[in-house]
C-alpha cells in the first residue's frame, strides 16, 4: 500500500551526509544543495499546475521513473553520467508526453477530486511496476570520479557534488527563466497561464503547448530524481515518500512561478538542514507551522498571482 | 419614506492603479425599470459587485432605502433585499430545477440552518418553489437536472433563483447573454412580467432589449456616469451615439 | 401580474405538491426497504463468521470513518487529504485518558473523543475553509502532519513512535468486557456506535441544512448570492465531520486497545478517501460499499500478492477517475437509470 513509514517520518537523509565541520557555510551549502534537488524535481510540477490547473500528485513518479533510468543506465549499462542524465530526461519526457496525450488530457476539466484520485492511482501503478520490473530494493547512484571528494572554495572545503548541484540548479533556474521570458514558447506559456481562452483565440495551440510543457516538466523531474538519488535515495516508494515536500515547495512558491519554486525549495532545503542538526526532534513541525501560516497569509504562495 | 430604493454616493473602486469605478452617484427608484449600458470595460460589472457586496468600495457609500449598507457583507445585503443574476449561469448544476429554486427559497425563509428534520417536511418551501416555476413556465421541467435544459431555460432558472429571494432590488447582469436569439423572448417575457414593486436594474448590451424594457437608462463610460435619461433621450444624445454606438459600429466592423 | 407573491389556493397547492418533482423531494428522506440490508448483513456476519469478528470490527470502524469524510467531502465538497487528523485526535484522546488511568469508561470516552476532534475541527476549519483547491488540500495535509509530529514529540505522554499499548478499557455498561481473543463485544459495540452515528448523519444529510451543504458543493458563488453564510456553514459541517471521525478513532483505540502514530498518517487519510470514492461519495451508502470492497480485497489479496494488489488498486483508481466519476454506487445508479427506468418510479 503506501510507504511503510510516512513521508513525514523520513527526513532528507541528511544524516547520511558526511559532515566534517559543521560551520555556517557548510550548513548553508548542504541546505542549498538539498533545496536544489527539490527545486529540479518540483519545477515541472509548478509550471504544469500553473498552466493546466491540474493537481498532479504523480509528478514524483516521473522523477522516480527517470531516476531509475539514469541509475540503471549507469550501473548496468555503464553509460556515462551526462549521457545517462540525458537518457533519463528523454525517457521521462516521452513517457510524460504519452500519458498527457492519452490520459491526463481527459481530466483537465474534471474536478480536483478526480485528478487527485487519478494521480494517486498512477503512483500506485508506478510503484508496483517498479517493484515488478526492477525489484523492491533501493538503487545506489555511483558518482563519476570527477564529482567525488572535496572542493576547496577558498573560505571552506565542501563536497564537490553538492557544489556541483548548486551550480547546476542555478543554471537551470536561469535557463528556464530566460526561456519563459525570452522565447516564443515562453511567451505562449505566459499568455496561457494568464488567460487560457484569450490565448486560444490568439491562435496559440494550447493542446500542443500542454504536451510540450508536461513532457519538459517530467524530464526535469527525471533529472532531479537522478541527481538527487544520492540525497533522497531511490526506491519504489520514492513518489509517495516525498510527495508532501514537493507539494509544499510548489504551493509555497506559487503555482506557475519558476523563481518562486526556486526560492521556496532553497528555503525549505536550508531550513530542513538547520532544523535536523539543531532540533532533531520536532524540527519538521516548524516547517509545517510555517507552511500553514504562509498559506493562510498568502493562499496563492510567495510568488503566485492572486486569483481574480 | 423615500421612493429611492437603491442609491450610491461617490462610489469608487480601484484595483492598484486601475480605477474601475470612479465616484458614481446613482439612484434606482422604487419599482424602477432601469438599464445600465456602456462599452466593454466601462466598469458595469464592478459596479454591480459593489452594490451586492462582492467587492468593497475604496470610497463612497451604498444606501438601500435610505439606509447605509456600505459595510454590510454580501449575505446580509441579500437578506435586506438585494438579489442578482450572473452574466454566466451559476446554477447548482447537479440538482433538479425544483431543488435549485428550493435552495434559494429555503435560505430566504430561514430554514437552511435546521439540522434535525427532513427538508421534505418543509412543504411550504417546496410549494412556493413549484409555484414560482409555474409562473415562469418552468413547471414541466421541474424534475429535470438543470444542466440538461437548453441554455435559454437555464437562464430562466437563474432568474427564478433570484426571484425566490423576494428581493426589493433585482440586478440582472446581461440576462440574455449567450441565449440563442430564438430563445431570447422567453427571458424577455419573464422579465417584463416581474412584480411591479421590485426595482430592476438591468445591465445589457442588446439595445433592443434595453429600449423594450427600460424606462430609464444610465450610460457608464470609463467607470463614471456619462449620461442618464429616458431611452429616447439617450438614443438622441449625440455624445452617447459617438461613444457607445460608435464603438458598437467599430466592433461590428471588426466582427 | 405577480410572479412570486401570488397567493395560492389550497387546491392549487395540492396540485403543485403532487407534481413528480415535488413528490420526489417530499419523499426523499423516507426509509427504503433495502436500507435494512447492510444492518442485516452485519448481524448475519456476526453469527456466520465468528472467527472474523476482528476483521468485522475494523470494517465497521472504517465505514464510520468514511461516513464522516462523506459528510465533509461528499456533501459539502470540502476536498481534504487530512481527515486522519481527527481520527487520530479521537484515538489519542481515548488512549491518553485510558493509558494514564484517568478515564476508561468506553461510551463517555467516545463522547470526549468526539469533543476533542470537534474542537480541532472547528479551530482548523475556521481558518482553513477560507481557501479552496490545492491550498486547502495542502493545509489539511499540513495540519494532520503537524498533529502527528506533536504526538511524536510528546513522547513522555504519547509513547512517541511506539504509541500506547495495552489500554485498559472498562466494560461497556460495566458488564460487557472487551476480550482481546474474542471480538464479540467489540464487534457489537462498534456496530451499535455505527448505527447511532449513521442515523445522525442520515438525518443531517436530508435536513434543510444538508440541502444547503449540497448547494455549497454544487455552486459556491451562487450560495453566497442567495445570502447563505457559506464559511460558517462549512465550518459547522467540518466540525461535525471531525467529531464523527474522532468517534471512529476512539472506537479504533478502544477495540484494538492501543494507539500509535499510524492513526495520524497520510496513509490513513488517503486510504479513507480512496474507500469513499471507490464506493461513491455524496450518497451515504458509498462508505459501506467502499469499505467492504476495499477491506475484503486488501484482506485476501494484499497479504498474498501485495504488488499485484497495489497494481490492481492503481488501475482501478485510474479507471474510476476517468470513467466512473462516482464509484461503485455511481455505476450502479447509472445502470439502474439506463435499464431499470420505469420500475424505479414504482
Amino acid at each position: 500500500m503506501f510507504a511503510t513509514h510516512s513521508p513525514f517520518a523520513v527526513g532528507w537523509g541528511a544524516g547520511s551526509l558526511v559532515i566534517e565541520n559543521i560551520d555556517f557555510a557548510g550548513i548553508l551549502l548542504g541546505g542549498l544543495s538539498a533545496g536544489t534537488v527539490l527545486f529540479i524535481v518540483s519545477v515541472g510540477l509548478s509550471i504544469t499546475m500553473g498552466l493546466m490547473g491540474f493537481v498532479n500528485l504523480a509528478h514524483g513518479a516521473f522523477a522516480m521513473f527517470g531516476g531509475y533510468v539514469i541509475v540503471l543506465a549507469m550501473n548496468r549499462a555503464h553509460v556515462g553520467f551526462a549521457a545517462a542524465l540525458a537518457l533519463g530526461f528523454l525517457a521521462a519526457a516521452a513517457l510524460g508526453a504519452v500519458l498527457e496525450r492519452l490520459l491526463y488530457r481527459r481530466l483537465y476539466r474534471a474536478g480536483e477530486l478526480d485528478q487527485v484520485l487519478f494521480t494517486i492511482g498512477l503512483i500506485f501503478i508506478f510503484i508496483a511496476a517498479t517493484v515488478i520490473v526492477v525489484g523492491p530494493e533501493s538503487q545506489l547512484l555511483t558518482l563519476p570520479q570527477s564529482l567525488r571528494g572535496q572542493l576547496d572554495l577558498g573560505f571552506t572545503h565542501y563536497r564537490t557534488y553538492s557544489v556541483f548541484l548548486i551550480v547546476v540548479g542555478f543554471l537551470i533556474v536561469a535557463g528556464i527563466w530566460l526561456a519563459i521570458e525570452r522565447t516564443r514558447i515562453g511567451a505562449q506559456i505566459r499568455a496561457t497561464v494568464d488567460n487560457r481562452r484569450m490565448a486560444e483565440s490568439l491562435g496559440i495551440n494550447v493542446d500542443r503547448l500542454f504536451t510540450i510543457t508536461f513532457a519538459f516538466g517530467s524530464g526535469m523531474a527525471a533529472i532531479g530524481g537522478g541527481l538527487g538519488a544520492e540525497f533522497l535515495g531511490l526506491d519504489p516508494q520514492y513518489a509517495l515518500k516525498y510527495l508532501v515536500y514537493f507539494l509544499i515547495v510548489v504551493s509555497v512558491g506559487g503555482l506557475g512561478s519558476v523563481v518562486g519554486v526556486y526560492c521556496a525549495a532553497l528555503l525549505l532545503g536550508v531550513l530542513d538542514f538547520v532544523l535536523k542538526l539543531y532540533v532533531p526532534k520536532g524540527g519538521t513541525m516548524f516547517i509545517y507551522v510555517l507552511t500553514i501560516l504562509l498559506l493562510l497569509w498568502r493562499p496563492q504562495g510567495l510568488f503566485g498571482r492572486k486569483e481574480t | 419614506m423615500t421612493d429611492i430604493s437603491l442609491e450610491t454616493e461617490g462610489l469608487g473602486r480601484h484595483f492598484g492603479a486601475l480605477t474601475a469605478v470612479n465616484g458614481v452617484d446613482f439612484k434606482l427608484a422604487a419599482g424602477a425599470r432601469h438599464a445600465l449600458i456602456g462599452p466593454n470595460g466601462a466598469g458595469k460589472t464592478t459596479f454591480v459587485n459593489l452594490l451586492t457586496g462582492v467587492l468593497t468600495p475604496t470610497r463612497g457609500r451604498v444606501l438601500l432605502a435610505g439606509r447605509d449598507i456600505t459595510a454590510r457583507a454580501q449575505a446580509e445585503r441579500v437578506k435586506l433585499g438585494i438579489a442578482r443574476t450572473f452574466q454566466i449561469n451559476r446554477l447548482f448544476r447537479g440538482l433538479s430545477v425544483l431543488e435549485n429554486v428550493c435552495i434559494s427559497v429555503a435560505e430566504r425563509v430561514g430554514a437552511a440552518t435546521s439540522m434535525f428534520y427532513p427538508a421534505g417536511r418543509r412543504v411550504d418551501v417546496i410549494d412556493e418553489s413549484m409555484d414560482l416555476l409555474d409562473t415562469l413556465k418552468l413547471g414541466d421541467a421541474a424534475r429535470h437536472c438543470v444542466s440538461e435544459l437548453p441554455y435559454g431555460r437555464q437562464r430562466l432558472v437563474e432568474l427564478a433563483i433570484a426571484i425566490g429571494l423576494r428581493p426589493r432590488v433585482l440586478l440582472l447582469d446581461e440576462p440574455a447573454a449567450g441565449v440563442p436569439s430564438a430563445e431570447t423572448h422567453i427571458i424577455l417575457d419573464a422579465i417584463e412580467r416581474l412584480p411591479e414593486q421590485i426595482a430592476v436594474l438591468i445591465i445589457e448590451h442588446d439595445m433592443d432589449v434595453v429600449f423594450r424594457f427600460a424606462k430609464r437608462v444610465t450610460v457608464m463610460v470609463g467607470g463614471a456616469v456619462f449620461a442618464e435619461g429616458t431611452p429616447r433621450e439617450i438614443e438622441a444624445n449625440p455624445h452617447v451615439r459617438e461613444v457607445y454606438l460608435g464603438q458598437a459600429a467599430l466592433s461590428a466592423a471588426h466582427g | 401580474m405577480s410572479v412570486a407573491l401570488a397567493p395560492a389556493g389550497a387546491a392549487a397547492a395540492a396540485a403543485r405538491l403532487a407534481h413528480p418533482a415535488a413528490r420526489t423531494l417530499i419523499r426523499r428522506h423516507h426509509l427504503r426497504w433495502w436500507e435494512a440490508l447492510p444492518w442485516a448483513a452485519a448481524i448475519g456476519f456476526y453469527f456466520a463468521f465468528p472467527a472474523y469478528l476482528a476483521f468485522g470490527t475494523e470494517l465497521l470502524i472504517t465505514v464510520l470513518f468514511a461516513l464522516s469524510l462523506d459528510l465533509a467531502l461528499g456533501y459539502a465538497g470540502i476536498i481534504t487529504l487530512g481527515h486522519a487528523a481527527f481520527f487520530g485526535a479521537g484515538a489519542y484522546a481515548v488512549g491518553l485518558l485510558a493509558f494514564h488511568g484517568i478515564w476508561t469508561e468506553p461510551i463517555t470516552s467516545l463522547a470526549l473523543a468526539a469533543l476533542v476532534a470537534a474542537a480541532i475541527g472547528f479551530a482548523s476549519g475556521l481558518v482553513l475553509l477560507r481557501t479552496r483547491g490545492l491550498t486547502l488540500l495542502m493545509l489539511t495535509i499540513c495540519t494532520m502532519a503537524l498533529l502527528q509530529e506533536a504526538a511524536n514529540m510528546a513522547h513522555d505522554y504519547t509513547g512517541g513512535f511506539d504509541g500506547l499499548p495495552n489500554l485498559p478499557i472498562a466494560p461497556v455498561f460495566g458488564v460487557f468486557a472487551f476480550n482481546p481473543l474474542y471480538d464479540n463485544t467489540q464487534y457489537l459495540y462498534a456496530l451499535a456506535v455505527l448505527l447511532v452515528s449513521f442515523l445522525f448523519v442520515r438525518t443531517l444529510v436530508y435536513s434543510p441544512f444538508g440541502q444547503s451543504l449540497t448547494g455549497i458543493r454544487e455552486n459556491l458563488l451562487r450560495m453566497h448570492a442567495v445570502g447563505a453564510p457559506v464559511r460558517w456553514r462549512l465550518t459547522v459541517c467540518y466540525t461535525i465531520s471531525a467529531a464523527l471521525a474522532g468517534v471512529a478513532g476512539g472506537l479504533w483505540a478502544q477495540t484494538n486497545a492501543y494507539v500509535n502514530l499510524s492513526a495520524l498518517d497520510l496513509d490513513r487519510a488517503a486510504t479513507v478517501l480512496i474507500i469513499l470514492i471507490l464506493g461513491g461519495y455524496g450518497r451515504l451508502y458509498g462508505a459501506f460499499v467502499g469499505a467492504v470492497v476495499y477491506l475484503a480485497l486488501e484482506h485476501f489479496l494484499a497479504r498474498v500478492y501485495p504488488t499485484a494488489w497495489q497494481l490492481g488498486l492503481g488501475l482501478l483508481l485510474v479507471l474510476i477517475a476517468l470513467f466512473a466519476h462516482n464509484g461503485i454506487l455511481g455505476i450502479g445508479a447509472m445502470l439502474w437509470r439506463r435499464y431499470g427506468r420505469g420500475r424505479a418510479e414504482a
